[in-house]
Order: structure tokens, then sequence, then C-alpha cells
């Protein structure tokens, strides 16, 4: 079947702001989608409210809009642009949602849109659990037994026929908040009642539980022939019970037999025919008994998803791209391959390899919360390793991870061990090592973690090769070879060799390791990912390094230059580094350059083979860097795109004689090394806060007093603004060293004057050398001290509410500092204004920020980095003067503490956020308004508002209310703040705090009688209490606002939503407007 | 110490490798099979006899092997490659290792070597004659010997698979009457004419026209195979006198010793085909089936009588015949392997058409 000509103009609905479940996994599946249907002539509209995506690029779409993605936005872009589809699939399920509820209102119907992919019913029967299971009855396919209880005696008539331990799901909770497993019926009742409590709808949903078989995910396609193909088989390493979010995933299957297998696809065949998906991807998951082969369907995803796109990147065949085709009418058997060219896309993939893919958690900043790993994501990002063999990938991903968390290994209680085998946590491998070097067996601990005994084994055999090799001390060259080949890293090659080295206690550095393998000829090969086992040629170079006997990488003697990637995503580097490096590919294709990614994170673009000219999936060390520069040769390597990843790198690298281009690693070290670059701030005259370092309580204490309280403290080990606190006195700053002396002997502490009540600017700029170009400033609505990647940015900065001389010795700072640094690329610096400008840091790299500036001003900053990075020039680029916004463009962050239970909602110096959206509108109360509405919160257009501040911020609540007054809202306080406020004459009722008895505010809160809180947080003695409101308010979905500036901007967006009716404006209508403007 | 093997092509390449299975030496016409799952299918397969099988999904062994999953009396390969063999199984039907199993049948194996880049060799340069060893681990002499190994092409290899005597094999509920020719065939197609009813009669290749027609079945049944069809001429002598007195239904050897039977031609291919994802188009229906193949040679449908046959399947990976109908008689035929063991179950609508033949008959 051909593509369809009756349809011309379609929809794609991304999927917002990255969350923990929901990542650049779809930005990597709507740009594919955007990309297929933009080369194949349709019109395509795209909305997300996402800036740093690479499907916002305006290039990319024939409207784009970052909008929220809520249902009166998209109708009022669908009213715009009057499209003829909607393809809901390919952006996660915020993008499935918001079509869903677009189709129940009418809304496309009422426009006349079809909805192409995946229809409301097939949705509907895959996404509602009852539909789900009564359609998969009807095939004769097995589920968990369940049943639904609105009550909790209903719920216990359940148990009867589904046992214990029993799987407990509210319905229409915020991120699945409230299940939880019940080993026993005293839990079984607890969990049940809070559930029941937490569920809008009252209801729980009562299941069997499956814990401890084995999990499986299938990715199947279909078309509108009814052809279904199977495009690759998942296996979870963790048993049941662990999200296979949270699971360390291997593809293909590797412990089923073929009849098994083959079960499975029929009946992952049957799933998808039943629930009515048309045409495109789906996720199907299944569970297995290890010990009777009985086999149960999990869910299904109706549209492509997390595990669609690491299939994609396992197998080669883009998943996303292929469905946006299907959508539109072509059949498989019409679509080519991409890398064999030769062969039709209606076939299934064959590995020749093993992909592992591991995640990536942050619970170190969320201390509050315990790290289980349970039925409820948790991880922020991973990676994705390919190797000959398990052992290979999954030592090659381990190291792709860039933490190595070994365990000591002294004294680990064997109940310790025990319970980290029943309980996972992230540390669960290092767990299962332990337990093998104390001679556990194998059945025992397969019994213990559910995890399959093939895998354990496999596991336990490189634990033993760990103890050869350090027996060996390097000595014997078939060893080392054979530990290249079972994943081993030099640097761990190098402790190993250390560990039980001679009576001299020899320590190894990698550096020798790899002296020691280059001359046993001990070097690995490369070899390509090709969807067919080389069954045919490929033409695609998407390559991967083993220890074999033939290269394949067939570089080209070509110009080339080697882009660095920022590995797996966490909080602090994330989405918005990837499009700094795909950005950079495209610019340096476009400039003749031969492009070549080295990425290990499967969710992004970066690393599909479509994105740079080579793709190296491949972990992001020393060691594996200089392998594929060995192979290449390339003109230039960047490091400055990738974040903090390949910076890390840079000296190493340079040293190595490995031509970093762009900025020096030099001037990198000296921007990044906060002793050093103090030096030269001080001889430029640039004021920076006062600073020491300490590494003892006294030395800190004494720093303290020569530079005064609230002081800002970090241990200098650290990197993201991890373990930062502010400090506002001795004691505290006495209990804060210990600890942090404690944990880190060796380490200083940095100590800095910690400024209050300053405001906060994020300068992003490009520089070649002798000229700096400011790219934007940006004004943080929320004061210094919140970590600018919580904060909510401005951009242009408020003029009437800022001394211009600040704003121009910002300017003046930057250029100076860019050209003193020799910036060769990218910039950012923060700075900090008070009574004077302070600069807080400087980055010599791409920031978070470049992806918002750029869709702002329309300057594609990481390519023209890019191109000065190569040797030309800002001149020669055209871009001399600093672009102009004409608009208001704010930034806000998008937190993830609905994820994890019992952690306060308070932001500070250390990073939290896991994503950002973007508000753009005339008015700068419309932008916040909008951009609070694509981060998920709602602000009320009027009803009841708490207030609640701390002595500082007292005096300056009134006007803050009265702004809230003045739109209508009725006050509510708590009784310090309300005295405050009455003494100004506002009418304002009183309310308990948490303590002091009930009905108190968090009752009020949980019974929807408040609307919108202000908290801002009042120190210690209180924080029981404000952390009770703040989570009430997570669990409950009512907007909470910690800072007054903030909460100053939501009167302003409260305000824009009650005057101003929604209108849309796609980027390529700002960036229009904004050159006629000049 | 684990024993070493060396593999040796007939182009003088060599692979060493860990040697598994049963030690000696053992040569062979060395091919590849992309199958993910289903290594002691492909083991048990007759149509590999006189083939060393290159298994391309590297992790090999993992679910052990069982007394269920096989396809015939014993495994057939000559020898078995792969790049790692499990030491240990883990499924809940696995009854033994892979490398247990391989000893006790006496099936040569080498493992721990690139078999990617083995893979791609025979893709550029085609199937070649090989051989490992566990004995002798020179190079020259090894390819010496590999070099005095007959080629595929010409050989006949039916006859040393097929059964010697005549056997049944009981049907469900049965109701047609089935004659198969054995020139290799897998369990796993009795189980499917079982399955629908068939009782089947299974004869020696050897068998003539007369001692089938004399069974008077309802249907007639051509089996896979090993090797080159060419050299069988009394089976296409016999297939040609069997044609249109019964229903017939050929299988991948059996269906290009129907072409040879329609005066068509067959042709010895590059590497041939040999795995689970290969797609084939049915012309008739206009869908597309991920198919298993065994295949190194292949019918030329130019060659075919185009008046009395209709080309139904081709496959979109290389445009090669996958199958043919006849106009106006009862006669079905694909190159691929609808039984499936190991790999999709797509076509087993196929079964279901030979039924409908008997039934028309
Ligand atoms: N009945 C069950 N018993 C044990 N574990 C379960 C059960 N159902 C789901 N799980 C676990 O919970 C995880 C999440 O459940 P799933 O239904 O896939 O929800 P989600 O939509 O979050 O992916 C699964 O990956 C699996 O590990
Ligand atoms: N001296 C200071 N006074 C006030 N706030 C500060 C000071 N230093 C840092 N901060 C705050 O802490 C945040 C993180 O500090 P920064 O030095 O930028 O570390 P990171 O490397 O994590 O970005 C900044 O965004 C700023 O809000
Ligand atoms: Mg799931
Ligand atoms: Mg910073």
């Amino acid at each position: 079947m051909p593509r369809r000509d009756d349809i011309q103009r379609i929809l794609i609905v991304g999927s917002g702001p990255i969350v923990i479940g929901q990542a650049c996994e779809f930005d990597y599946s709507g740009t594919q989608a955007c990309k297929a249907l933009v080369s194949d002539g349709f019109e395509v509209v795209l909305v997300n409210s996402n800036p740093a995506t690479i499907m916002t690029d305006p290039e990319l779409a024939t409207r784009t809009y970052i909008e929220p993605l809520t249902p009166e936005f998209v109708e009022e872009i669908i009213r715009k642009e009057r499209p003829d589809a909607l393809l809901p699939t390919v952006g996660g399920q915020t993008g499935l949602n918001v079509s869903v509820e677009l189709c129940e209102q009418g809304v496309l119907s009422r426009y006349g849109v079809e909805m192409i992919g995946a229809n409301l019913t097939a949705i509907k029967v895959a996404e509602d659990r009852r539909q789900f299971r009564a359609a998969m009855e009807e095939i004769g396919l097995e589920v968990p037994r369940s049943g639904f209880a609105n009550s909790l005696k209903e719920a216990q008539k359940i148990l009867e026929r589904v046992g214990l331990p029993a799987i407990i799901r509210p319905s229409f909770t915020l991120g699945g908040s409230g299940s939880g497993i019940a080993f026993n019926s005293v839990e079984f009742d607890e969990i049940i009642s809070g559930g029941l409590q937490l569920s809008p709808i009252h209801e729980v949903l009562v299941e069997e539980s499956i814990i401890g078989w084995k999990e499986f995910e299938l990715e199947v396609m279909r078309d509108l022939n009814d052809n279904v193909v199977i495009i690759c088989s998942i296996e979870n390493f963790d048993a049941m019970g662990v999200h296979t979010g949270d699971s360390i995933t291997v593809a293909p299957a590797q412990t089923l037999s073929d009849p098994e297998y083959q079960d499975m696809r029929d009946a992952a065949i049957a799933v998808i025919r039943k629930v009515g998906v048309e045409t495109g991807g789906s996720n199907i998951q299944f569970a297995v008994d290890p010990s009777s082969g009985r086999m149960v369907l999990i869910e299904m995803n109706p549209r492509v998803s997390r595990s669609s796109a690491l299939a994609s990147k396992a197998t080669g065949f883009p998943i996303a791209k292929i469905a946006a085709k299907l959508a539109v009418g072509y059949t498989l058997d019409e679509i080519p391959n991409d890398i064999t060219l030769k062969t039709p896309a209606s076939f299934e993939p064959t590995l020749d390899y093993v992909v592992v893919k591991i995640p990536r958690w942050n619970f170190e900043k969320f201390p509050a919360t315990k790290p289980l790993l349970g039925t409820q994501m948790k991880s922020v990002g991973e990676v994705m390793a390919i190797g000959r063999t398990f052992q290979e990938a999954l030592g090659k991903g381990l190291r792709s991870l860039e933490h190595d968390r070994t365990l000591a290994e002294e004294a680990v209680d064997p109940e310790r061990i025990r319970e980290n085998l029943i309980q996972p946590t992230p540390l669960r491998l290092a767990y299962l090592r332990l337990a093998f070097l104390e001679q556990w067996s194998l059945v025992e601990i397969a019994a213990l973690s559910g995890i399959d005994p093939w895998f354990l084994f496999r596991f336990r055999e490189v634990v033993q090769l760990e103890e050869e090799l350090a027996a060996s001390r390097g000595a014997d060259p078939d060893l080392l070879r054979k530990a290249k080949r079972y994943g081993f890293s030099d640097v761990r090659l190098a402790q190993l060799f250390s560990e039980s080295s001679d009576a001299e206690g020899r320590v190894w550095r990698d550096a020798e390791v790899r002296e020691l393998r280059e001359k046993a000829g001990i070097r690995p090969v490369f070899k390509r990912v090709d969807t067919c086992a080389a069954e045919f040629e490929s033409y695609t170079p998407y390559l991967y390094s083993t220890y074999e006997a033939e290269d394949e990488s067939e570089p080209s003697d070509a110009r080339k230059i080697v882009i660095l990637g920022s590995g797996p995503n966490r909080i602090g580097q994330g989405i918005e580094f990837d499009y700094c490096c795909c950005h950079a590919a495209f610019a340096l294709k476009d400039a003749g350059f031969e492009t070549i990614m080295v990425n290990c994170n499967p969710e992004t673009v970066s690393t599909d083979y479509d994105t740079a000219d080579r793709l190296y999936f491949e972990p992001l060390t020393f060691e594996d860097v200089m392998e594929i520069v060995e192979k290449e040769k390339p003109q230039g390597v960047i490091v400055q795109f990738g974040g903090q990843t390949p910076l890390k790198l840079a000296l190493p690298l340079f040293h190595a004689g490995v031509p970093i281009i762009g900025t020096s690693p030099e001037s990198i070290d000296l921007a990044e090394d906060r002793k050093r670059f103090g030096l030269l701030a001080r001889r430029l005259g640039i004021p920076q806060p006062e600073a020491g370092t300490a590494r003892s309580v006294e030395e800190a204490v004494g720093v303290a007093r020569s530079i005064g309280f609230p002081v800002l403290v970090r241990p200098s080990y650290v990197l993201g603004g991890r373990a930062m606190a502010i400090i506002y006195d001795e004691n505290s700053l006495q209990s804060y060293m210990a600890s942090a002396v404690e944990a880190a002997p060796r380490h200083p502490v940095l100590i800095d004057k910690f400024l209050e009540d300053a405001r906060e600017y994020d300068v992003d700029a490009v520089a070649d050398g002798k000229r700096v170009v400011i790219g934007g400033i940006m004004e943080h609505i929320e004061e210094a001290g919140i970590h600018s990647g919580d904060s909510t940015s401005v951009l242009p900065p408020d003029e009437s509410d800022l001394d211009p001389a600040h704003l121009e010795t910002m300017r003046r700072h930057t250029r100076r500092l860019g050209l003193e640094l020799g910036v060769v690329g990218l910039m950012n610096v923060q700075f900090a204004v008070r009574d004077e400008v302070y600069v807080l840091e400087v980055n010599p790299r791409a920031s978070r920020t470049v992806p918002f500036v750029s869709k702002a001003t329309g300057v594609p900053l990481a390519k023209i980095a890019a191109q000065l990075m190569i040797g030309r020039s800002l001149d020669e680029l055209g871009l001399t003067v600093d672009p102009k916004v004409s608009h208001c463009f704010i930034k806000a962050p998008v937190f993830p503490f609905a994820k994890f239970p019992g952690v306060d909602t308070i932001l500070g110096p250390e990073m939290k956020s896991t994503g950002e959206v973007m508000g753009v509108s005339e008015n700068r109360g419309d932008a916040y308004a909008r951009a609070q509405l694509s981060a998920g919160m709602v602000l009320p257009r009027t009803g009841v508002v708490f207030i609640s501040v701390n002595d500082r911020d007292k005096p300056k609540v009134t006007p803050l209310a009265e702004g809230f007054q003045k739109l209508g809202f009725r006050l509510v306080a708590t009784r310090g703040t309300a005295a405050y406020m009455k003494r100004a004459g506002l009418v304002v009722e009183s309310v308990y705090k948490v303590k002091e008895g009930r009905p108190n505010v968090a009752d009020l809160i949980k019974s929807d009688k408040i609307d919108l809180v202000v908290n801002t947080p009042l120190g210690r003695d209180s924080r029981y209490d404000e952390k009770a409101i703040r989570r009430a308010c997570v669990q409950h979905g009512t907007p909470c606002i910690t800072t007054l500036s903030a909460a100053h901007a939501a009167v302003d967006a409260i305000h824009a939503l009650q005057r101003e009716k929604i209108s849309v404006r796609s980027l390529q209508d700002y960036h229009e407007l904004k050159l006629a403007d000049r | 110490m684990r024993r070493r093997a060396l593999l040796c092509l007939e182009d003088g390449i060599s692979f060493e490798g860990e040697a598994f299975g049963a030690g000696g030496e053992s040569f062979g016409e060395v091919v590849f099979n992309t199958s993910m799952t289903g290594y002691q299918e492909v083991l048990t397969d007759p149509s590999y006899a006189g083939q060393i099988v290159i298994m391309t999904q590297p992790e090999m062994g993992n679910y052990g092997t069982n007394a269920e999953d096989v396809e015939s009396r014993r495994p057939f390969v000559q020898g078995f490659v792969v790049r790692d063999c499990s030491p240990v199984f883990s499924n809940w039907r696995g009854h033994e290792t892979l490398d247990g199993y391989l000893q006790k049948e006496g099936i040569v194996a080498i493992a721990d070597l690139d078999t990617r880049s083995l893979v791609r060799r025979i893709r550029s340069q085609g199937a070649m004659r090989g051989g490992i060893s566990t004995e002798d681990l020179d190079p020259t002499s090894l390819c010496r010997k590999v070099l005095q190994w007959p080629e595929m092409k010409g050989s006949d290899y039916v006859s040393k698979v097929t059964t010697s005597a005549a056997y049944d094999y009981p049907g469900e509920r049965p109701r047609y009457r089935v004659v198969a020719y054995d020139f290799g065939i897998k369990t796993n197609i009795l189980r499917n004419l079982s399955r629908r009813g068939c009782e089947v009669t299974v004869l020696p290749a050897s068998a003539g026209a007369e001692d089938v027609l004399d069974l008077k079945p309802d249907g007639i049944f051509l089996s896979n195979g090993p090797g080159d069809p060419e050299p069988l001429q009394g089976a296409v002598d016999n297939i040609r006198k069997l044609i249109g007195k019964k229903p017939i239904f050929g299988i991948c050897l059996g269906h290009q010793l129907l072409g040879l039977a329609f005066g068509g031609k067959t042709f010895k291919m590059k590497f041939g085909h040999r795995g689970g994802n290969q797609p084939v188009k049915n012309l008739v229906t206009g869908k597309v089936e991920i198919t298993v193949h065994n295949h190194g040679f292949a019918v030329d449908p130019d060659s075919l009588p185009e008046s009395e046959l209709q080309l139904t399947h081709v496959n979109l990976n290389d445009q090669t015949l996958e199958g043919f109908r006849h106009r106006y008689l009862p006669v079905l035929s694909v190159q691929y392997h609808p039984e499936a063991s190991p790999g999709p179950r797509d076509s087993l609508y196929l079964f279901d058409e030979f039924i409908q033949m008997m039934d028309q008959a």
C-alpha cells in the first residue's frame, strides 16, 4: 500500500519535559518521525513544551509550537493549523494522553483530524487494565489474577483469590504513587487504606504478585496490511518486581528456548492484533515462571517507548521512523532497511552481539528516600553497551555509567548481603559480587534475588576472573586478553593488579595496563551493528568495540571531527548536552567534515545512526575514546558539547596527543579549577564571593568567621552541586564538617560567602578567541542559592527592575573572561548581583541553557560554536552583535518529587530537577503561566491561597498578599504570617500549623480547600511542619511555590491567565517577527 | 586446561578456538545460521548433513538441551561453530548442557573464535568447505585435508539421512492418509501433519512411485533434506509419476525436486539462506511472512513452465523463488520451512492449504 495522498498536514505531539520514566527517548522518536514525514513531503506541525529537544528545532518541522501539552493549547494549535491527521504515538504517555483527551472532547472530529497510528479504541483497550484483561482473556492469554476494590473489605475479598504477596496499584494517582507490594496482611491493609485514600476515585487494583519471575519485553511492529514483525526481544536481568526501567536488561533474550520464544512471539502478535494498534510499534511485556514456563502478559504500550528506543539502538532498526512511515500508509515491505539498503524493513533483525542496558539513578540527591528498587521507576538515565558476549557488554556498560561503585569488601555483614539480595538497590551488582566472594552458592543467590542462574553464573565468572587477575599482577598476557574479552577496563585492571601487589605495594596506573596490552598486541577491533548478523553488507558505519580478530571500521581518509557525547542522563547533565552534540554534528557535516559521534546513551538523538556520519556506541572513558581516536585519526576532537563527561577527559586526551579543538584544555582547566580561577578573577578585578578551603572543623570555623555567615559549603570532590549546603551558624557548620571530613578525609571543603538576597543571572556566549558574542542573559526568578538548573529563567531580563550598569558589567565581565580564557566555542557564566556583580562560576563548555537561548533568539549557538572550533570567525559567520529577543521566554524546571516519597520539595544549591519547559509570550506573566502549566503546575485563576513565609520574608509578604487579593483570592495564613498581613489591613484567615492542632493546613490541602500554596522555608524548627505541607501538595497536585520571587511571578501569571484568552504562535513566526523588528 | 581446536576453510584461512563437544576431526561445507534461538533444532535438522554450521548469535547453550526440541533422531551437522558455549544452562526444560550433548552425540565443535569474521568471509566468498580438528592444529595440514573433502554440489546426502525402513507417524483424530518421502524430514513437519489429522507413512527416499500409490494416500508430502537436488534423479522421476495423481506438498528439497520434475533447473546459491528472519511475500495475498530457511540451492523461476505453474512466494531480500502452485493440479510447494522449529510460525497455514487440497481432491 503506498503513501496516503489524502493527508497533507500532520500534527505530532511531543512528550514534554524530561521526567523520570519519560526522557529523551521521545526526542529521538519524535525527531525521527518528523524527519521521516517531512522528507516524504508531508507538512508537520509539532508541539512540545520542551525547548531542549532536537525535535523543536525550527528546521525540523513546518510549524513548531513550544506550548503546554494540554488539550486547550493543542486545540488552539489545531484550530490555527488545521492538520489532517494527528500522530499520537511518538510522544510517550504524555502525547498519548493529550491525544486521547482531544479525541474524547470531540476536538478531533470537530476539526476533521484523523488519529493515525493507533485509534482511540486501541489506546483504551491497551491502557485500561480492565478492558485489557478482558481482551486478553478472549484470545486465551493469561494475565496475573487481579480485581478492583473500592473498600478494604472488597480488597480483602480479592486477596483470598490472589494471595500474598500482592501488588496494589491505586487508580489514577500521580506517578504511580501509593502503589506497593504487600507481603503480609497487616501491610496489605495499610497499603490498601493508603491507596484508597490517594486514589481520586477511591479505587485500587489488587493483583497477584509474580515477583521473582523472569521478565521480558518484545518490540512489535504492524502495518496496514496486517504484517507483523518482532524487532527485538529484551530479557531483564532483574526479576519481576523491579520495573523494566530500573532493570538491567539484555537483548536478545538469553534464556528462552525456541518454543518458548515462539510462544511469546505468537502471543505478542495476537495482542497487537486484538488491541487493534493499526500501524506502528508497540511494546509488550511478559513474565515467565522459571519453574514451569507459565507465561503471563504484564502490559502493552500501544506506542513507541523507552524500550523501543533501546531496541532501535540495539538492532539498528529505527522503530519510530518506520512507525511514522507506516502511519501514513506505507507497508513494511515498501520501506528499505537503511543499513543494508538492499533489503526491506519487513524482516526481523538478528543480532550477533549482546546488548546490555544499565540504568543510572540519582538517589543521593534525595537522601530522605531509601534507594530501593521496586515496581515504580526511579532511574533518571541509562547506558547501553554492545559486546560480543553478555559479560563484555556488562563490563562496558558498567564503565559507561561513569561511576565505579565498588563496596568496601572487608567485613560486610552476611545479613546485609542477604537483605540486599532480596530487596534490590542500585548497588545490587556490588552485593552479588560480595555474595560470590563469600562463596555463597548460585542456587541460594538465585533463590534470594530471583535473578536467573544463567546471568548469575556469567557474573560469577567475572568475579572469579577478578581474583585470577589480581593474583596474576598483569604477568600473564593470555589472561589479560581474556580480561579484555570479558569487558574489563584498563582502570579496573590497574585496580586489580594493585590489590594484591608485591610487597612493595606497587600501585598500577591504567596507562601501564594500556602499555602492557599494547605490547602484547591486545587491541580492540570495531564491528558493525547491521540488523542482519553480517548476512548482508552494511553501508552504515554503526560501530562497537570488541576484542576479536577482524576490524570492520574502515575509517576513511576524509577530514573528520570526533564529537564526544554526554553519556547517561543524570540530574544536572541531560538532553541539553545531547542537543548540542547533535548540532555540532549537523554544522560540521554542512561544513564538509566527516562527523564521528561517540556516546553510550541509547535514549538520545546523537546515537541515531542518522545523526553523524559515523557512530561509535562506546563508553566515554579515556581508554575507549583513545582507541577510537587512534583508529580514526581525526583532525579534531570536540569535548565542550557533552557536558562534564567529555570535559573531564580534555586534559588526559590532550596529554596523550589528541587534537582537542576549541577552547584549549589548559584554559578549560583554568576555568574549572576553582582555585586557579579565583586567582584569574582577582587579577582581572572581577569580584567573586569571598572564599576559603578547610580540611578540618577548626579550619572551617576559622574561614567562616573571617568571611562571615551565611556560607555556602561544598566538598571539593563532587560535581554538579552535590552535597552543597547553605549554613547560617557555627553549630551547623561543625556538624557539616564533621561528616564531610569523615566521608572523605583527604578532600578539602570549599567555603564561600553566601550572597543573601542576590539575583542570579546566567549568561551564554560564543567566542572565537578574538570576539565574544553574548547569546543571552537570563535572569533567575529565584534568588541566588537555588541552583541555576532549578531556577526559572527569564530571557530577556526585566530591565525596569535592574540597574542597567549591572547588565553592562555582566556583559563586560563575560567578554573579558571569554577573551582572557581564550574561549573558542561556547561558554557560560553565572553571576550573582546584589550591590555589585559577582561571578559565581564560568563553564567553558555548552551549558544547559544553550538550546533554550537558541530557540528564543533563533541563533543556533551550538552550530556556530562548532564552526568557530574548526577555525571560522564570528565575523565570517556574520555574528558580531549580541542577538536580541523580542518576546518573553521563560524556562521552568520540572522536579521528580512525586517519585520520591518522603522527600522535601524545597530548593537549594544542589540541583534536583530532571527537565525543563519553555513558555513564551509577549508578556512576562503569560509566559510564566505557560511555563508553569507546561511544568505541570496548574495555577488557579481564583480561589484560596495559603501563605506561610519565614521571618526574613515576612516584611515583604504584604505586597504579595495584596497582589493575590486584588486578583480575587481569599487569603489563608499561619499565625505569624497572618499577623503581618492583618497589620497591613488585609483580610486573612489564620489556620493551624501541622503541629498546632486540627484541622491544620495539611488537612485543608488534602480536602481541596486550598488552591495555591506559598511557603518559603522557615528553617530547622518548623522543618517537619513545612515538609508535611509540601508533601501534601505533591500528593494532591496542589501548586506549591517556595520562594517569594516565584510567588510574585505567579501573581503576574494569574493576572495574565484571568485576562488573556489562549493564543499560540509558532517558533517560526516568532523568529520572523523578530526579523521584521530589525 | 581447555582443549584447543582449529577451524580451516578451503581458501586457506584458519581460526583457532576452544574445543567443545566431541574431540576429533570433521569436514563439511561451512555455512551460517542467523537464528537467535533453536540451536538444538538446527543441530538435529537432517538438512544440515554434510555441513559445519556457524551460529551467528554468540551466546549458545544458555538454555541447555532436552529430549523434546529435536527434529530427528540425532544431530546431523558435521560440526558446530559458536562464539561462546555456556558451560551451564538455565531453563526448566533443560536437561543437559550443549557441550555434554554434543560430546554424547559425537559432534565436533569449536568456540571462542571470531564467528562474525568467518560469516563475513563466507558472505563474500560463498560457502566453502572446511574442517574442524582437535587433533591436527597445523593449519597447512588441516587445509590440505579440507581440500580432499567432496564438494556439496553433486553430492547425494539424502541417502545418508533418509530412514532405512518405512514407518508410521500416528495422526490425531486421523482423517487423512499421507505418504511422506523422507529426504531428511524434520519431526515438526510430522507433528504438524499429525495435528491436522494426518496419519503419515514415512517412506525411504528410494521408495518408488508405485510404493507410494499402493498405500492409497490422500496426499503426498515431499520433505526437506540436505544438499544438491540434481543428483537425486530417481526421486525426480518418481515425483514426475506422482504429479496429478494425488495432492502433493513439497518443502525445501522437496520443493526443489518438484521444480526439477516440472522441467525446471536448480542452482547453487552463493551462501544460501539459513535463519529465521527471511521476509517472503505471498504473491496471492500480498502479505509478508517471516519465514525459516535452510537451503543452499534454489529453483530458477525462469526455468519453470509458466503455463503450468503459478509463482506464489518470493523472497523480498534477494527476489529468489520461494514457492509455487500448479495452475490446475493439486501441487503446492515452498522453498522455506512452514513447520518453523526453530523460528517463526507465520506460515503454518500452508499445512492447512495442503489439507484443503486433500479435501477438494
Ligand atoms: N503482578 C506483578 N507481580 C510482580 N511484579 C509486577 C507485577 N506487575 C508488574 N510488576 C513489576 O512492575 C513493573 C511495572 O509494571 P507495569 O505494569 O509494566 O507498569 P508501567 O506502566 O509502570 O511500566 C514491571 O516492570 C514489573 O517488574
Ligand atoms: N556565593 C554564593 N552565593 C549565593 N549563591 C551561590 C553562591 N555560589 C553558588 N551559589 C548558588 O549555587 C548554585 C550552584 O553553584 P555553582 O557554583 O553554579 O555550582 P554547579 O557547578 O553545581 O553549577 C548557583 O546556581 C547559585 O544559585
Ligand atoms: Mg511496564
Ligand atoms: Mg552553576
